[in-house]
């Protein structure tokens, strides 16, 4: 093993390497292009052995790996925000035919209007898509997590795509020590890809189980995806075990940080949750029981962990760091139907944060600490709030009046 | 824990200082974090990088809002707003600037109390082509303020950093660093290592609610022009063009036509001027002018020579 320090694009190149991914289409997009850089410069320089194709588009691309994977060869692929919704047609139909491999998905917001910093909007934009999905919030958990995906993936029982997720900038081009697991370990973790059988080729035609027409047979594959990807929940226990075992490293599904005795938690995925760390450290210094909640895997989502870790808390602040326009919270909405109608359920409250890759201030988790307290101890639960602070409107409204938009009459918002 | 941001225009190898300090100080043992922030991603325009290093493992994240030492590597960014030079500086922030102009002049020109550090700039950047030799510089500077980076672990950081370059270049930006580091002594170790955790329990988050504006304002129609000339792009230089009007032909067209921003204007008496405000630097009108009555002007002595400081 190796410490250095890695982007979580290098990481994540490293994790394709170290997997000994065969074939990667390939198409560039800000902030995934360092990942297809990475591989294309040890390809290039034969210390990659393996074949990077650029194809024309991310819906070509998501084409080729699922054919390639469905010829038995060990598929890697990246792609980010726009790129993964060109690809989404294509995203449940690789899925649909049950070939395994590794894309990751650098997140960034999507366009209109247009940044080029995280949320994660593209990711759960993929969400019902039957691809598995693991969220990172570290450099490491980039690397280990894709060697993690291909073991989930090629996985008899499941055999389904996986999608690992990083933060742009805020992971993608943040440098920090990783440790490389050295190839000769990783090699055997991953092991060879058995494709049991498939053997797709253009000379000798055939078709798999999904080529089929109406409704009876499609409801069939598609709730058979379903039951493979709810397996992927204790394969996934059993490979994390696995992992540590080896590598001393732990990755389970969820993870609870400082939960014990917990009032009240943050639940939240991605990079900010180490922020929320930090701020669950200086609020117990000053007496309040919190802790940090962060579901690793959001599909198949770990219901049955969820309940687990969460069991005794009182009150709940779910940070999505992405918007369902007309509703509001993603995984606010998915805690709630995992907790709905439970025993002594926690109160639940609803932030959205870091929309566009908006920060999110230490000032604000302990913020969102005490109004989460006041609704335990009230009973009474605030509407969900948008983390937004005088001085940002004063600056929208510093743009609106460069741009000569006439105020007087629309706008609510006086000083 | 440490907090450096560099701040510089891009091509003057900002990220690069990131990364050989942040190199550095995981040589020496740190946990890191390293950096760059981009945004408009064009040459000249204003970007930053930034570095954490804690002996302790780093739960922060994102831009730095509390920095310990600000390193500027030009100075025409201090007076930009977009540049954000002065962001969240508090009374022990270190500001260690490569400027010509001294350090009592900073002092008053931004109403600091907190120390600066006024750097003279070194030759080897002040050309065109050494425009990349002040990442290394900003990187030499920083190690040796920060007082926990030993000269040979730095210059094991530029040789990491920048292996990948051409022998000779890798030799002038050891010899700079090392020249740099040399030069500092009497500063070493004046950044104060800081506590952890950077922000306050006892801070409210100032938060607002956000409520409907009608579609007019919340999705206006930004009208015409007006937007595009408010924008004041000449930030982005790092050489001005100067017309040398004794020179000027008067031909009215060239350098006028040639501008891909519309940023020279012929007057009534067909002497050209040109609108610094929107000038991005690109020098197109330098090299299109047939009599050569155009020069390239770095920014730092363009804007003393516009302020009355230095004879033009």
């Amino acid at each position: 093993m190796k410490r250095l320090l890695l982007t979580g694009n290098g990481a994540a190149a490293w994790g394709a390497r170290l997997a000994k991914a065969e074939y990667i289409p390939a198409f560039p997009i800000t902030p995934q292009t360092e990942i297809i850089e990475n591989l294309a410069a040890w390809i290039d320089s034969s210390e990659m052995p393996g074949r990077l194709v650029t194809l024309e588009s991310e819906h070509s691309m998501m084409t080729a790996a699922g054919g390639a994977a469905a010829a038995g060869v060990r598929v890697f692929s990246a792609t980010s925000s726009q790129g993964l919704l060109y690809a989404m047609e294509m995203l449940y139909t690789v899925a649909g035919w049950r070939v395994p491999f590794v894309l990751v998905n650098v997140s960034r917001a999507l366009s209109a209007p247009i940044t080029l910093e995280p949320d994660h909007n593209d990711v759960f934009a993929a969400r019902d898509s039957g691809f598995i999905q693991i969220h990172c919030s570290t450099c490491q958990e980039v690397v280990d997590a894709v060697l993690l995906a291909y073991r989930l993936a090629e996985h008899p029982d499941i055999r389904l795509p996986v999608m690992v997720n990083l933060d742009g900038f805020y992971l993608s081009f943040t440098r920090e020590p990783v440790t490389l697991p050295d190839q000769q370990g990783a090699a055997e973790f991953v092991g060879g890809f058995d494709p049991l059988g498939m053997a797709f080729r253009a000379g000798a035609p055939l078709s798999q189980a999904v080529a089929v027409l109406g409704g009876s047979q499609y409801s069939y594959f598609r709730y058979q995806q379903h039951l493979a990807s709810l397996q992927a929940l204790d394969v996934y226990d059993d490979l994390e075990r696995e992992f540590f075992g080896r590598f001393g490293r732990s990755h389970p599904a969820v993870e609870a940080y400082r939960t014990d005795e917990a009032e009240m938690v943050f639940l939240m995925t991605g990079s900010f949750a180490t922020k929320a760390g930090n701020a669950v450290d200086a609020l117990r210094e000053s007496g309040i029981r919190a802790g940090l909640v962060r579901p690793r895997l959001l599909r198949p989502f770990p219901v049955r962990r969820l309940r687990q870790v969460l069991r005794g808390v009182r009150g709940i602040a779910v940070i999505d760091q992405n918007l369902s326009v007309g509703k509001g919270g993603i995984l606010y909405t998915e805690l709630a139907s995992a907790l709905y109608g439970q025993e002594n359920a926690p109160v639940l409250l609803s932030f959205i944060g870091g929309l566009g890759g908006r920060d999110i201030s230490g000032e604000e988790f302990i913020g969102i600490a005490r109004v989460t307290i006041d609704a335990i101890r009230s009973g009474s639960v605030p509407e969900p709030r948008l983390l937004y602070t005088a001085d940002e409107l004063r600056h929208i409204r510093k743009l609106q009046a460069i741009a000569s938009v006439q105020q007087e009459n629309h706008c609510r918002n006086h000083e | 824990m440490y907090r450096i941001r560099f701040h510089g225009r891009g091509g003057q190898g900002m990220k690069t200082a990131g990364r050989i300090l942040g190199t550095s100080f995981f040589l020496e043992g740190f946990d890191v974090q390293d950096a760059p922030r981009y945004g408009a991603e064009r040459r000249g325009a204003p970007i930053f990088a930034y570095v954490r290093a804690s002996r302790s493992v780093i739960q922060e994240r994102g831009v730095i809002r509390r920095p310990s030492l600000v390193v500027v590597a030009d100075d025409t960014l201090a007076g930009l707003p977009e540049a954000d030079v002065l962001g969240g500086q508090s009374a022990d922030t270190v500001m260690a600037i490569l400027s010509d102009v001294p350090e009592g002049t900073w002092r008053s020109r931004l109403n600091l109390d907190s120390p600066i550090v006024c750097i003279p700039r070194p030759d080897a950047i002040k050309g065109y082509a050494g425009q990349a030799m002040a990442g290394v510089c900003c990187a030499a500077v920083a190690a040796r303020l920060c007082g926990s980076i030993p000269k040979s672990t730095l210059a094991r950081a530029v040789r990491e950093e920048l292996g990948f370059l051409a022998p000779s270049v890798l030799e002038r930006s050891l010899s700079e660093a090392s020249r740099m580091f040399d030069s500092l002594a009497p500063y070493e170790a004046v950044v104060r290592d800081r506590p952890d955790r950077e922000f306050s329990c006892d801070n409210p988050p100032g938060w607002v609610e956000l409520f409907h504006d009608a579609a007019a304002v919340a999705a206006p129609v930004i009208f015409g022009g007006l937007t595009s000339r408010l924008l004041k792009t000449g930030m982005w230089r790092t050489f001005r063009p100067v017309i040398d009007t004794a020179r000027c032909r008067r031909c009215w067209w060239l350098c006028s036509s040639f501008c891909p921003d519309s940023a020279i204007h012929v007057g009534d008496d067909g002497i050209p001027a040109i609108d610094y405000e929107h000038c991005k630097g690109c020098l197109v009108c330098v090299a299109r002018c047939p009599v050569h009555a155009i020069s390239a002007v770095p920014e730092s002595r363009g804007v003393r020579q516009e302020n009355g400081e230095e004879a033009v």
